[in-house]
């Protein structure tokens, strides 16, 4: 009796599991060609909205493709990326430009997509962010969205103590000097997650040496012991020792480091316009201004800090002409205008930016000599880790500059030669 | 002759049953417990990123392991953990012993102490760092009374590893408290009003009745412990992130920032290699005492 009951169990169970094998195998060859798998690491509200938006646009447009938007966590997307890429691939994917992007380049991850950029033409209307997608002459994504770097400060903190906004360096320390003597910390930082304290790097770095320098510094051709940092480090170490930046910094990550400057307890923050939408809903975006960097060393050129944010198809994409459509789709100056609720769009022809921190930006990088990616993408994730943990150190002990700077060239021969 | 071979069915079933009962968890465990550690070691010899083809470097990765200085700065914490996570087992016995009385709401105060157990790591990590917080945490608020200023704990590259670790022992505080707490109820009462009547109490009776009695749980609540220092990450995942400047590595992140951010298998598989060889040193001498208290 209960051996019968044994087998009967057993026998619906196996057709159970065939009826349910046959099934996916029906789903499978249903959704083949027409199916579009995108995976999208933009998890904050207002970008999120965005996708979805221009998903469903492109759906209304195409709508013999389906497509399956799967969005991720913003930092766990960085190490998700690697699995799905060398495994089961979408179709396309979002990502970052520069450095981040050649990694997978030289792993054959992403797909040289050169014919999308002739057939739109985005050598014209893209000009601005071409390098930042190009190895070796091919072109392996497209950009979607890109954004200033620059100083945000409480207008109204200047005006209590009647400061200006500073052009040149003796200016802007100056001001910090005041707003010292009356207790606020001039600029706030978090410098927990390090990579703010690269934004600072950089700046300095191309305020005083330049883009090509910097550039060298970042494909580990130039050395981290060169006598050109020095000045970049005294600079530096001066604002710290002048206790110009708030205290504690290693505690904080970037959005705790927003709070003193909510607070009125600190006037000032390098940071890139993505921290727009926390100011709003603290209330205090009308009291925040924006300026840029302020120059150094006049007799070099102007150059900005703006990170562009791509997406690209993956070697293993199952779909790539509905994937070649829809980076087609992304490039089109009106749907560029709603993917960038908080950030400029790279192409020509989009809109004149609405609001006036946009706009600020928009002029800024506008004039500007040249762009770097930032530090992070710039150079390769171990050197980025390694530098900003020496930033970061360097930040709370500037006399340790001479250890630091040997340990990072150390590493940096370790990892480029 | 029918009988005979029923019989031998029969012995042969009682034989090979406990081959049948264990075989599902042996084949699982194979696979995804010892198969990885052979895997790990193998990887280990390699230089690899996860994509590309591995290429053998034979002990290059170990020998890389003893000039990296990060090493020495995750063996030094380590060994902080080990050493300040004994703390658990002593003070989780204490407070067994404080708890283990019957009187009315002690169920209630049993499982508040308990709670801290139950909270995941991550939420006790963000806990306490708002705990530390030198800008808004109760720390410093709690310092101020006495006139101190606050003080960053966790941005402080002496401090750190010890912030961490004191928050590590809130929840492991907690679980070996309920281990010594169950080993309470399993004490023999018999022998305790012997002891009484022999004229011992107090430290006496705690140090040669009561003790050896929880025996079972002390092993339990060290090697629990043991490995639970050994392996700790999450904490510092979320509340430091190794820093400040890498201050407060230790191997097991050290490991997971070199395989998955510096995208180096071989080298954080050859790390995963050492740290599986000191927790072998505990583990063998663990097992060795618990198959001799068995037999």
């Amino acid at each position: 009796m209960s051996k019968r009951i044994i087998v009967l169990m057993l026998s619906v169970f196996v057709l159970i599991s065939g009826v349910f094998a046959a099934g996916q195998q029906d789903a499978a060859m249903d959704e083949g060609p027409k199916m579009l798998v995108i995976n999208s690491n933009q998890s904050d509200p207002s970008t999120k909205a965005a996708v979805a938006e221009t998903v469903a646009l492109f759906q209304e447009e195409y709508p013999e493709i389906e497509v399956q938007l799967n969005t991720f966590d913003h930092e766990a997307y960085k190490t998700a990326i690697r699995n799905f890429l060398a495994t089961e691939a979408p179709d396309v994917a979002f990502w970052f430009a520069g450095n981040r992007m050649k990694f997978f380049v030289d792993q054959n991850l992403f797909m040289d997509v050169s014919d999308v950029w002739k057939d739109e033409d985005l050598y014209d209307s893209m000009s601005s962010s071409l390098n930042s997608l190009t190895i070796n002459n091919k072109q392996y994504g497209v950009p979607w969205s890109y954004y200033q770097w620059g100083i945000y400060y409480r207008m109204d903190i200047f005006e209590k103590y009647g400061l200006s906004v500073p052009e040149t360096w003796d200016e802007f320390m100056s001001n910090n000097d005041v707003l010292v003597a009356n207790g606020i910390a001039p600029v706030t930082i978090g410098t927990k997650y390090l990579w703010t304290a690269a934004g600072w790097f950089d700046y300095f770095n191309l305020r005083v040496n330049g883009y090509e320098f910097h550039m060298e510094l970042m494909t580990g051709k130039a050395s981290y012991l060169d006598p050109k940092l020095d000045k970049v480090f005294d600079l530096w170490g001066d604002m710290v020792k002048r206790g110009h930046f708030l205290e504690n910094h290693a505690t904080y990550s970037w959005q705790e480091a927003q709070a003193p400057l909510i607070k009125g307890e600190a006037a000032m923050y390098l940071i890139g316009n993505f921290m727009m939408p926390d100011m709003e809903s603290a209330g205090v975006i009308d009291k925040i201004g924006f300026f840029q960097f302020p120059i150094i060393d006049p007799s070099v050129g102007v150059y900005e800090d703006a990170p562009t944010d791509t997406i690209h198809i993956p070697a293993k994409a199952k779909n790539v002409e509905a994937a070649k459509m829809f980076l087609a789709f992304m490039t089109r100056p009106d749907v560029q205008d709603i993917m960038n609720p908080g950030s400029l769009p790279p192409s020509k022809y989009a809109s004149a930016p609405d609001d006036r921190f946009k706009k600020a930006g928009f002029e800024m990088l506008g004039k500007a000599d040249g762009l770097a990616q930032f530090y992070d993408r710039d150079t390769t994730p171990e050197m980025a880790k390694a530098g900003m943990e020496g930033f970061q150190e360097f930040m709370v002990y500037p006399d340790r500059e001479d250890a630091i700077r040997t340990r990072l060239e150390r590493e940096r021969k370790s990892l480029f030669e | 002759m029918e009988k005979k071979t029923v019989n031998k069915l029969l012995k042969m079933q009682q034989k090979y049953a406990p081959v049948y009962f264990l075989a599902p968890a042996m084949i699982l465990f194979s696979i995804f417990v010892i198969w990885p550690i052979f895997q790990s070691i193998w990887i280990s010899f390699h230089k690899w990123d996860g994509f590309s083809p591995m290429t053998w470097v034979g002990l290059k990765n170990y020998r890389k392991l003893f000039d990296d200085p990060r090493f020495y700065t995750s063996l030094k914490n380590n060994i902080y953990w080990l050493v300040f996570m004994m703390l658990a087992p002593l003070v989780g016995l204490s407070l067994a012993l404080f708890l283990n009385q019957q009187i009315k709401g002690m169920r209630v105060i049993k499982s508040l102490f308990f709670f801290p157990f139950v909270i995941n790591l991550v939420v006790v990590g963000l806990v306490f760092s708002w705990f530390y917080n030198p800008d808004l945490g109760l720390l410093s608020v709690l310092l101020g009374v006495f006139g101190i200023e606050p003080i960053p704990i966790l941005a402080d590259e002496k401090m750190a590893t010890f912030g961490i670790i004191i928050a590590g022992l809130w929840p492991q505080t907690a679980y070996c408290m309920i281990l010594y707490l169950t080993g309470l109820a399993g004490v023999n009462t018999q022998i305790v009003e012997a002891g009484r009547i022999d004229g011992a109490a107090g430290w006496q009776m705690l140090r040669h009745v009561i003790l050896p009695q929880l025996r079972p749980a002390t092993i339990v609540a060290l090697t629990v412990t043991v490995i639970g220092a050994l392996r700790s990450f999450d904490l510092i995942a979320t509340m430091t992130a190794g820093g400040p400047w890498g201050s407060s590595y230790v191997l097991a992140y050290h490991m997971y920032d070199e395989a998955i951010f510096n995208f180096k298998m071989g080298y954080g598989a050859a790390l995963a290699v050492v740290l599986f060889l000191i927790m072998s040193v505990f583990i063998y001498f663990f097992l060795k005492r618990m198959i001799d208290t068995e037999k």
